[in-house]
């Protein structure tokens, strides 16, 4: 039931208001508003139990295995909220003085210092405030260093087929062309297809490393060294950086640019989709490019470094630093870690999947990269069993969620057919992957025995399968009854 | 090994079923040449009670002060309720709801949210939200420019009285796509965008019209008169909002004959904390014909297999996991856990609830201004109404008032001289429902004392050296 459903007209938490100030000051009469808008009306107990009762409707990390490939699904420690929570962080106000925020820009500080380190990129800007933002960022200031120069003539970005939906769509909305570069059959991308393509009109390419099919761009040194001679910049989509943790640096590769998803590897949650960060790295030669403000510090204060004295900076992304508090949460998450703590989550990221793909494998699973080795996820494909069964990887999916697990990401890459896209994080145990072997053989079970199990899961959840095109087809986007 | 449950009786069985000797061993594909060796710059790790230790510290050190400050982030009460709900886990931990049957939670809410925001702004579908305002107004201009399909010249009149960052933001965003932005000046003595300054664009070609109400500067500009013109012109109006005036003030559907087409804006003062910035919300809404433009999550109610309601994304055809580099844009979160907390906050407050703060808002700030004027290098900068700020101009230097204050944990307002330096000596300053007559009074007792220290008989002085 909605919580306009269970309103009633004249009901509200009484608490939660100040007293009536029974004047509209001086504002103009045809400037006020004449019917009041539609809101709930309930008590104060009823809206609590309403949305507690709707987050009980919710799969999470804190209740069930999450293993959603490419999102890295890992558990969000608690500190980290209740520290970046702490009231003297929520009372600061975006515009307050740098000298009434020391605290504050100390971690900011910092954080910009370990990821530097930890992506062997010299200059950082923590301001953008998703992924996608920070691929935007990466791309606009690629277009910046080269309108520098006055070499406008680089009008394309390359971009492997089994990229992230992002990157194509980043690179048009900075005005780039987007050609793909096809990928080989071990999952690396297709050098020959590579060498074909680049040229002067190439601004750059866009990769993800290791890849989104889970696997290892091994000869990324040359991929590096192509794009250069070119001419063109190494963009590093930072999707899958907790596959290499501490373990190798996109700097060392050989990437120009790099944004991170805090969200992802620096353990920050993600809160129903999003608040994400997307801070950027960038090489010196980007530097006078990043977006601003970024944090200063002068061996004895923290000060902002703003468009004054960065007069080539692509500008601002949000009206103040981004999403500071998701920050919050990576920096207290960062310094628990520790030097030694950031590549053992690489270290368990990558045996976790290595573990599942072996005995997943053993059970009888297609692998779509049997030779290789898993990163931080894998893929595997249900072809076999579409061709075979006529059961799909989107039914598998659905199935699990009865078995009290999230499905793994479906249909993404794109390039794998029926495929499941599995990255189950390092922190969880071995206990609970068994617990994955165990409910994936016994769906295969019914898959053979009986299919419809599957085709018609989700038996358990609060609704079945929702009709999606009549979803998109009578549009229903806001509740439009009146509250009695 | 923090968040890392393996033992080592775990990794020796793993290992054994990989077949690999250690862990080194998962990571042969990697060229050596590329390995690591170790961080310099990532200090030993922390227990937990370390870092409870540091961090209470650095938040203690940067105190708590007393706001009269606003200029896009506004200090208001936020129910207990709101938070603790947020951050329970179901809410805190879940990932963006693709597998709808396992996020009805999630999605019923940003349903609930949707139709919260279409009633608040008065128009017909809202979108889950953006990142903030200034990047909502970005994306409210992209979208102007695809809806829009009358005018080919992708111009925006862009007022100045509309946030200086939001503009800054659009410019970053937009730039690369062949927009042009068209500044329009204020009025110095109002403090608003006067509709007769738009004449010379008459019979000009413009896809959308910026209106901020109220504006940067508090100040209620003339909506209907504003929209009216952008319609005949056959340009599209962009709204942008402040959430907590509209329980007050007629919604952008309802500006002049037809309404504005589009209303964004930051979604902070609906129950998100100040906290340096971020994360805030940015909402958007539009009129139904505009539906398929519109970038970001949208959830629509539907039903499943078994006849019941039920709630999922929708129309996905617009976004980058779908059409790639022919999509909308290339956002692919919402602020999913800032709309939690704002659809709480709606909830618990209600309309007449947000009437009251909103109401509560614009008399303090009435009676902050009344009060600092007292002072007689203090006066009113602009002369037409406003909602919650206001810009105060001063015949002193500014910044030789604002340092003291500052050492007084109290923040006296928005410096406007950076922005905009034609205004002299002007602070904008705010006073939401959280602000009580007593702390009006504890800010023009600290104000008066510093002033009458730098001034003599009447005559402004620099102070004395300590």
């Amino acid at each position: 039931m909605l919580i306009f459903e269970q309103s009633r007209q004249g009901r509200r938490a009484q608490a939660q208001a100040p007293e009536n100030v029974d004047e509209s000051g001086d504002i103009p009469g045809d400037l006020l508003r004449e019917e009041p808008p539609l809101m709930p009306e309930v008590s104060e107990m009823q809206a609590v139990r309403h949305y507690t009762r709707l987050s009980q409707k919710n799969f999470s990390i804190d209740t069930q295995f999450y293993p959603l490939g490419s999102c890295t699904m890992k558990y969000n420690p608690r500190a980290c909220n209740s520290l970046a929570m702490l009231p003297g962080f929520l009372a600061r106000h975006p515009y307050a003085p740098a000298a009434m925020g020391q605290g504050f820009l100390a971690c900011m500080f910092e954080l910009q210092e370990m990821l530097k380190d930890v992506t062997g990129m010299p200059a950082v800007s923590l301001t953008p405030a998703a992924g996608a933002q920070g691929e935007f960022t990466g791309v606009a200031m690629i277009r910046a260093y080269h309108d520098a120069r006055g070499d406008s003539e680089r009008i394309e970005i390359l971009v492997p087929d089994a990229a992230h939906g992002t990157n194509p769509a980043t690179a048009t909305m900075c005005g780039y062309k987007v050609r793909e570069i096809p990928t080989d059959r071990q999952g690396d991308v297709d050098l020959a297809a590579l060498r074909e393509a680049v040229g002067p009109k190439t601004a750059g390419i866009m990769l993800t490393n290791p890849s989104t099919l889970g696997v290892f761009e091994r000869r990324i040194e040359e991929i590096a060294a192509v794009i250069h001679d070119a001419g063109g910049l190494l963009y590093y989509d930072g999707a899958n950086l907790n596959a290499i943790l501490g373990k190798v640096r996109p700097g060392d590769m050989g990437f120009d640019v790099i944004h991170m998803n805090l969200h992802k590897t620096f353990s920050t949650p993600h809160g129903g989709g999003g608040p994400g960060a997307g801070p950027v790295g960038v090489s010196k030669r980007l530097e006078p490019f990043l977006p601003v403000p970024i944090v200063g510090f002068d061996g004895d204060e923290y000060y902002w470094i703003t468009e004054d004295v960065r007069p080539q900076s692509i500008g601002r992304l949000s009206a103040f630093m981004g999403n500071a508090g998701v920050l919050m949460r990576a920096y207290i998450y960062a310094r628990m870690l520790g030097s030694e703590g950031m590549h053992r989550v690489a270290d368990f990221a990558t045996l976790n999947a290595n573990y599942l793909m072996v005995r997943l494998a053993q059970a009888g699973f297609d692998l779509a990269f049997p030779e290789r080795r898993a990163t931080h996820e894998f893929i595997v494909t249900l072809k076999r069993q579409q061709k075979e069964l006529g059961i799909t990887a989107m039914d598998f999916a659905k199935r699990l969620l009865d078995y009290n697990m999230h499905a793994p990401t479906t249909y993404f890459p794109l390039l794998v057919p029926e495929c499941l896209l599995i990255e189950p994080t390092e922190t969880e145990g071995k206990e609970d992957l068994d617990a994955f072997v165990e409910a994936m053989v016994q769906i295969q079970k019914e898959a053979e025995t009986s299919p419809e199990l599957l085709r018609e899961a989700p038996h358990t959840q609060p609704v079945r399968r929702l009709d999606e095109v009549r979803a998109a087809k009578q549009l229903d986007l806001a509740w439009t009854g009146t509250v009695t | 090994m923090p968040f890392i449950p393996h033992t080592d009786t775990d990794i020796s069985e793993m290992l054994a079923t990989i077949g690999a000797g250690d862990i080194e061993d998962l990571f042969d594909e990697i060229p050596k040449s590329l390995r690591v060796g170790g961080l310099s710059a990532v200090p030993e790790g922390m227990t937990e009670q370390e870092i409870s230790r540091l961090m209470m510290e650095r938040a203690e050190a940067d105190g708590r002060p007393l706001c009269f400050m606003g200029a896009g982030a506004y200090d208001h009460h936020i129910p207990a309720a709101v938070w603790q709900i947020t951050t329970r886990g179901e809410f805190y931990s879940a990932y963006t709801p693709y597998q709808a049957e396992a996020s009805q939670g999630t999605l019923q809410l940003i349903y609930e949210y949707q139709t919260m925001m279409a009633g608040l702004t008065g128009l017909d579908v809202s979108n889950a939200s953006l990142y903030d305002g200034a990047s909502a107004l970005a994306e409210a201009a992209l979208m102007a420019v695809r809806g829009n399909r009358k005018s080919k010249s992708r111009r925006i009149l862009v007022p100045t009285t509309v946030h200086p960052v939001y503009r800054k933001t659009t410019r970053t965003i937009v730039d690369n796509q062949g927009i042009e932005l068209v500044e329009v000046p204020y009025c110095s003595d109002g403090g608003n965008t006067v509709p007769d300054s738009l004449t010379h664009f008459e019979g000009e070609d413009i896809t959308a019209v910026v209106v901020q109400h109220p504006n940067f500067f508090g100040i209620l500009e003339e909506v209907d008169a504003l929209t009216d013109w952008a319609h005949r012109q056959g340009a599209l109006v962009i709204a942008i909002v402040n959430p907590t005036s509209l329980a007050l003030l007629k919604p952008p559907g309802k500006w002049g004959e037809n309404g504005a087409d589009i209303a964004c804006g930051e979604g902070q003062p609906l129950g998100v904390p100040l906290a340096a910035g971020g994360p805030y919300f940015g909402f958007m809404c539009c009129k139904q014909a505009l539906v398929r433009q519109m970038p970001g999550r949208i959830v629509g109610r539907t039903i499943d297999r078994d006849g019941r309601d039920g709630f999922t994304l929708t129309l996905q055809a617009r976004e980058q996991h779908i059409r790639r580099s022919k999509a909308t844009s290339n956002i692919c979160t919402n602020q999913g856990l800032l709309v939690t907390a704002a659809t709480i906050y709606m909830s618990l407050l209600g309309a007449e609830g947000l009437a009251r703060v909103a109401r509560a808002c614009h008399a303090n700030t009435r009676a902050l201004v009344a009060k600092l004027t007292e002072n007689e290098y203090i006066e009113p900068l602009f002369k037409r109404p406003c909602f919650h700020e206001t810009a105060l101009r001063f015949s002193l230097p500014l910044a030789d008032v604002m340092r003291p204050l500052y050492a007084h944990n109290l923040l006296p307002g928005y410096d406007l001289s950076a922005d905009y330096p034609e205004l002299g000596n002007a602070l904008l300053v705010c006073a939401t429902e959280t602000r009580t007559a007593a702390d009006i009074e504890l800010y023009a007792d600290h104000l008066n004392r510093v002033i009458s220290a730098q001034t003599v008989a009447g005559c402004p002085v620099k102070p004395k050296m300590a």
